[in-house]
């Protein structure tokens, strides 16, 4: 048996495979954690959700996977992973079979998903309004008070 | 057509800068239609106080031949009862034909520009943006050389201080040097230097006036905020070694001038006030013009 297949038949024992829902593979080792809050599940909602972390890969030294199931990602849902984790691949399973392979693309603006730092900015009132970044090759970029977000993002992420 | 706003003097570049400015000398040349916005309703939205800001608006709308709304004060308005301010700007949309705004968030005024069906102006938000104050310091700057490859000097609270940010950040458009000299803590923040350099732009730090006053083509000077220190004693301290003396100026160029966008504490000395260097009361004078400029561009 090669590495390879050693490697995939631990992914197996790790999770189990889903019939219907969405995988979120190459995800970067240690953000699993990140790529769910960014896609705003919590305990609260519906998902059942399974998640490895730290898995040996061949092509990343240490890979998280995301498996979701009975939901199938929007384009805009898998764009923001982009943000933390910009190799991360989408798998669309529809019974059992990958029916949509996908890469992520890095936004040009995002709203309502990352809280803006500076405590002066009206986004961090009472208005009516989401959070909106432009993304930056240097960081986000606050829509409404231009402050740059270079470093720990998902600790900004609402 | 899309509604015109002045929200960042990032929203402009370097020919509609020049553009603005044109217009903002044919206008203090006498040669403008006193008629032009005849007719026209500002609204002028200040939630923090301000004397030039605001009265300069309502001067340049009063010369243009259309009147002024306001509300007395913050206290006396609905945002006291807790309305928001995306309603606030919403209801004086359907009142005025264009809105200045001042206010202490970050933000506020892009945040009105989304609300608003009318234009919207920017007098200043928190410590964010005030671009008509940045025009009119360009336009005192060409009155008296052209801004192309100058030497500019920008003295005190470089990171507070929202008129040191947007005139760095236009400079960056005329290829200008920029001199810093700040004090400890309170220097140009990383993230202004660091967008700056990547446009080219070459910034030299100071430790004090006396070594650069010689090398510059104005001196922009800021003021100095008491409550940034922890008591007055290093507050005076501090605010001594970065005033402004007619003995200082006398080792700078023969043309430079000094411009500060007021009001003035200790910062610069009463007596360059007589100075040739002195232009900060012209400066200050100049908002007329630029911002019956700016108010044409968006409402006419």
């Amino acid at each position: 048996m090669t590495h390879a297949g050693t490697t995939d038949e631990n992914e197996r024992l790790l999770i189990r495979r889903i019939k219907n829902g969405t995988v979120i593979d190459h995800i970067d080792g240690g953000e699993a954690l990140n790529v769910v809050k960014i896609l705003g599940i919590t305990g609260a909602t519906q998902e059942a959700l399974s998640i490895a972390t730290n898995v040996p890969s061949r092509d990343m030294v240490r890979k998280d996977i995301v498996k979701l199931t009975n939901r199938e990602l929007s384009k805009e849902e898998v764009d923001r992973i982009a943000l933390i984790s910009p190799h991360a691949t989408i798998n669309i399973i529809r019974n059992f079979k990958v029916c949509e392979k996908k890469g992520v693309e890095i936004p040009t603006l995002i709203k309502g998903i990352v809280r803006c730092p500076n405590p002066g900015c009206i986004s961090n009132t009472n208005e009516p309004i989401d959070s909106k970044f432009r993304v930056l090759s240097k960081g986000l970029c606050c829509y409404y008070c231009d402050w740059v977000i270079t470093k720990d993002l998902t600790s900004y992420i609402i | 057509m899309a509604t015109r706003h002045i929200i960042s003097i990032g929203d402009f570049d370097r020919s509609g800068i020049d553009s603005l400015l044109d217009h903002a000398r044919q206008i203090d040349n006498k040669n403008y239609d006193k008629n032009a916005l005849s007719g026209k309703i500002l609204a002028v939205l200040f939630f923090e106080p301000s004397t030039r800001t605001r009265m300069s608006f309502e001067s340049a709308i009063a010369r243009l031949g259309g009147t002024s709304l306001s509300v007395g004060s913050v206290d006396a308005c609905s945002i006291a009862k807790g309305e928001t301010l995306a309603d606030t700007i919403r209801v004086v949309s359907g009142y005025a034909d264009a809105i200045v705004i001042r206010h202490p968030k970050e933000g506020a005024a892009r945040l009105a520009a989304e609300f608003a069906t009318v234009p919207v102006i920017n007098a200043g938000d928190g410590a964010g943006q005030h671009p008509s104050q940045t025009l009119l310091d360009l336009y005192t700057i060409r009155q008296s050389m052209p801004i192309d490859k100058i030497d500019v000097a920008l003295v005190g609270d470089l990171r507070y201080g929202r008129t040191a940010h947007s005139l760095a950040s236009a400079l960056s458009l005329y290829n200008a040097r920029l001199h810093t000299i700040s004090p400890t803590g309170l220097e140009l923040p990383d993230t202004l230097v660091n967008e700056l350099v990547d446009k080219g732009m070459e910034i030299v730090n100071h430790d004090s006036i006396e070594e650069m006053i010689g090398l510059v083509d104005v001196l922009y000077v800021t003021r100095i905020q008491r409550e940034r220190f922890p008591d007055s004693a290093s507050y005076f301290n501090v605010a001594s070694s970065y005033r402004i003396t007619p003995e200082l100026l006398s080792d700078a160029k023969e043309h430079l001038i000094v411009l500060h966008p007021l009001p003035r504490v200790d910062e610069i000395d009463p007596r360059v006030d007589e100075s040739p260097h002195a232009r900060y009361f012209e400066q200050s004078r100049n908002g007329v013009p630029v911002r019956m400029a700016m108010l044409m561009d968006v409402m006419q």
